[in-house]
């Protein structure tokens, strides 16, 4: 297929679920208690009627239904996601200084998911039904079955107020005003508990794939063939076993981004980190619906360019697949 | 995560190669025999069993409301006889918390699940069986479902509706369905043109008599080993959105009792480890149970 032809197929599944977001939020608006002026009004204290008059004009509350959401939908064309009262600058502004904090967890996270349930889930494919395979596959199932605000919880009682050995939440120490490496020091020492937290399920999900397709690969025809020229064990676990068995768990980390979002906003409460996560608790308790609805927007779209670039490292160790 | 773990159910089961139609329906004791010898269906199903004890049993062990204060507070566990896992902050009693709260975690899974599973058969059915239009909407639909994170819009329909039993149980089966229809969908597709179903249509059948008892039988397998895993990806949902506060403020919840133990994790941390330890066992057991009835009921392992 054409270049072309796939940005333009991308671009227009990136307007439609941007599009489904907006009529779903537009009808929640419509079901908060109250009218959305009294919502975006609530976090300015006492309005006064002329004021409630006046959001109502601005947003066109006062006309037909099929008007206002045409008016919403012109307004996001704009960019335009609202303005939040409570933080006192426009929605798409205080998401725009979030995203980055929560790209930061989530690469981390998934890196170290995907690190150590590949590397786990072939201990356990290579030693099956040995000690190390019944160990492994039972910690799994733990971590499968563990809520994440739990763990992370459980990790600061450990890991900061027993051990005193990592900080409690946070993304850098604010009181330090560190510079250049230092600061980057302290980021990733900050990174480390919720990472790992957020990291811990998707591990334990990885390791029961890479234990299952594993199993499998190492059946193959082609993995015989290797052994039979005589090819060292590392280079055979490595250019047959390891590059076949990691395809579906690619797979499976392009479906999981959605739900990794979903997780990261548990993760950021539990450890206040700065993210998108965060600013939806904190919308949430604020009642700021407009900016809650323009992060659930805004992570749709992460997870749609996540996605694509999940597809391009596909096509990198799947030459088979052609990049569409 | 609900449609992480949907997905991971859904992996083995869609990969069996021979057409449903062909598998002699197991008998009722020959599958039932063989899930008793399954070690994971085994510990997972009693102690599911055992927290639907515990749920039964709350309002007759622990009469009074989980809510009142009836013991000094930061009570340790172990400590009084009276109130075995101690009392929290507020003197609330942690062991009749974990009872009440089993009661209100699997009401809300259940009805969740019920609701997905209305949803997500009728829609996969449908979809699978018409193919055209019904399918294109059904598709379109779940891939979106797909794309926007499902914990999320959740948690932002509970925000705006307010909170009670009812508006969980609803915003999370509106968020869970999505996946099992793509399911359901597969399978029907599976078994749309075999000989079974254009044997009945020769016979004269309905459509709706051909869905009901020729294809959805033979699709009930995929559905019941993906329902115990909803029902755990319930839970898990509950109880994260209780931790976030956003539980029923006039039930007990274990995600809540979790999440309102962390200010005083630093000096009493068993208030925010016991409850999530029954959250745990609950998700696990049910995960059990669904990896015990997958190996029991997916033919390939018969052999």
């Amino acid at each position: 297929m054409k270049i072309r032809n796939i940005v333009v197929r991308r671009l227009l599944q990136l307007v439609s679920v941007a599009l489904g977001v907006t009529i779903i939020n537009f009808f929640l608006l419509q079901l908060a208690p109250g009218d959305a002026a009294q919502v975006l009004a609530g976090e300015a204290g006492a309005a006064t009627p002329e004021y409630m008059a006046a959001l109502r004009a601005q947003f066109g509350l006062d006309q037909p239904l099929l008007v206002q959401f045409w008016k919403y939908i012109l307004n996001l064309a704009h960019f335009n996601l609202g303005y939040s009262f409570r933080h006192g600058m426009p929605v798409a502004q205080l998401i725009g200084e979030r995203v980055p904090a929560t790209l930061l967890l989530m690469g981390a996270s998934i890196l170290f998911a995907v690190v150590a349930g590949a590397t786990l889930g072939a201990i356990a494919a290579y030693r099956a039904g040995r000690i190390a395979d019944v160990v492994i596959s039972t910690l799994a199932l733990v971590f499968f079955a563990t809520p994440l605000f739990w763990i992370g919880l459980m990790l600061v009682v450990v890991f900061s107020v027993w051990l005193d050995w990592l900080p409690v939440g946070g993304m850098f120490t604010i009181e330090a005003g560190y510079t250049g490496w230092k600061y980057i020091l302290d980021v990733a020492r900050h990174l480390v508990l919720p990472a790992v937290t957020l990291g811990l399920f998707y591990m334990a999900v990885y390791t029961r794939l890479m234990r299952a397709t594993m199993v499998e690969v190492r059946r193959q025809d082609f993995v015989r063939t290797a052994v039979a020229k005589g090819a060292r064990p590392p280079r055979v676990l490595f250019a047959h076993v390891l590059r076949n068995a990691l395809l579906p768990l690619v797979t499976m980390l392009g479906v999981q981004v959605s739900s990794i979002i979903g997780g990261a906003v548990l993760v950021e409460t539990v450890f206040s980190w700065p993210g998108l996560g965060r600013l939806a608790f904190e919308a949430l308790f604020q009642r700021d619906f407009n900016l809650l609805l323009g992060i659930l927007l805004c992570s749709s779209i992460v997870v749609i360019v996540v996605n694509w670039v999940v597809d391009f490292v596909y096509t990198r160790l799947d030459p088979r697949i052609r990049f569409a | 995560m609900s449609e992480l773990v949907s997905t991971l159910a859904i992996t083995p089961v869609t990969t069996v190669d021979a057409p449903a139609s062909l598998i002699a329906a197991p008998t009722t004791r020959g599958w039932f025999a063989r899930l008793l010898r399954s070690p994971s269906a085994l510990i997972g199903g009693v102690l599911l069993l055992l927290v639907v004890l515990m749920a039964l049993s709350s309002p007759l062990l622990f009469p009074g409301d989980p809510l009142d204060m009836v013991a000094e507070p930061f009570l340790h566990p172990g400590v009084d006889a009276a109130h075995l896992l101690g009392s929290d902050m507020l003197g609330r009693d942690l062991l009749s918390g974990i009872f009440h709260g089993a009661r209100v975690s699997l009401l809300i899974a259940v009805v969740s699940t019920l609701l997905a599973l209305v949803l997500g058969v009728s829609g996969g059915l449908l979809a699978g069986y018409y193919g055209g239009l019904a399918d294109a909407v059904l598709m379109r639909v779940t891939e979106f479902f797909q794309t926007i994170p499902s914990f999320l819009f959740a948690l932002a329909i509970v925000a705006v509706v307010q909170p009670t039993l009812v508006t969980i149980a609803l915003a999370i089966g509106v968020t869970a369905w999505p996946s099992l229809a793509r399911l359901v969908r597969a399978e029907v597709l599976k078994l749309r043109h075999s000989e079974m179903v254009q044997a009945s249509a020769a016979l004269g059948a309905t459509d709706l008599r051909i869905m009901l008892r020729d294809i959805l039988p033979n699709t009930l397998t995929p559905i019941l080993v993906s329902t115990s895993l909803m029902v755990a990806t319930a839970i898990l949902t509950e109880s994260s959105l209780a931790f976030l506060g956003l539980g029923d403020p006039n039930a007990v919840s274990w995600g809540n009792m979790v999440g309102s133990g962390r200010e005083v994790i630093r000096t009493d941390w068993y208030i925010t480890t016991i409850p999530g330890i029954a959250i745990v066992i609950t998700v696990l057991a049910l995960n059990l149970l669904g990896d015990g009835l997958a190996d029991v009921l997916d033919p390939r392992d018969r052999k």
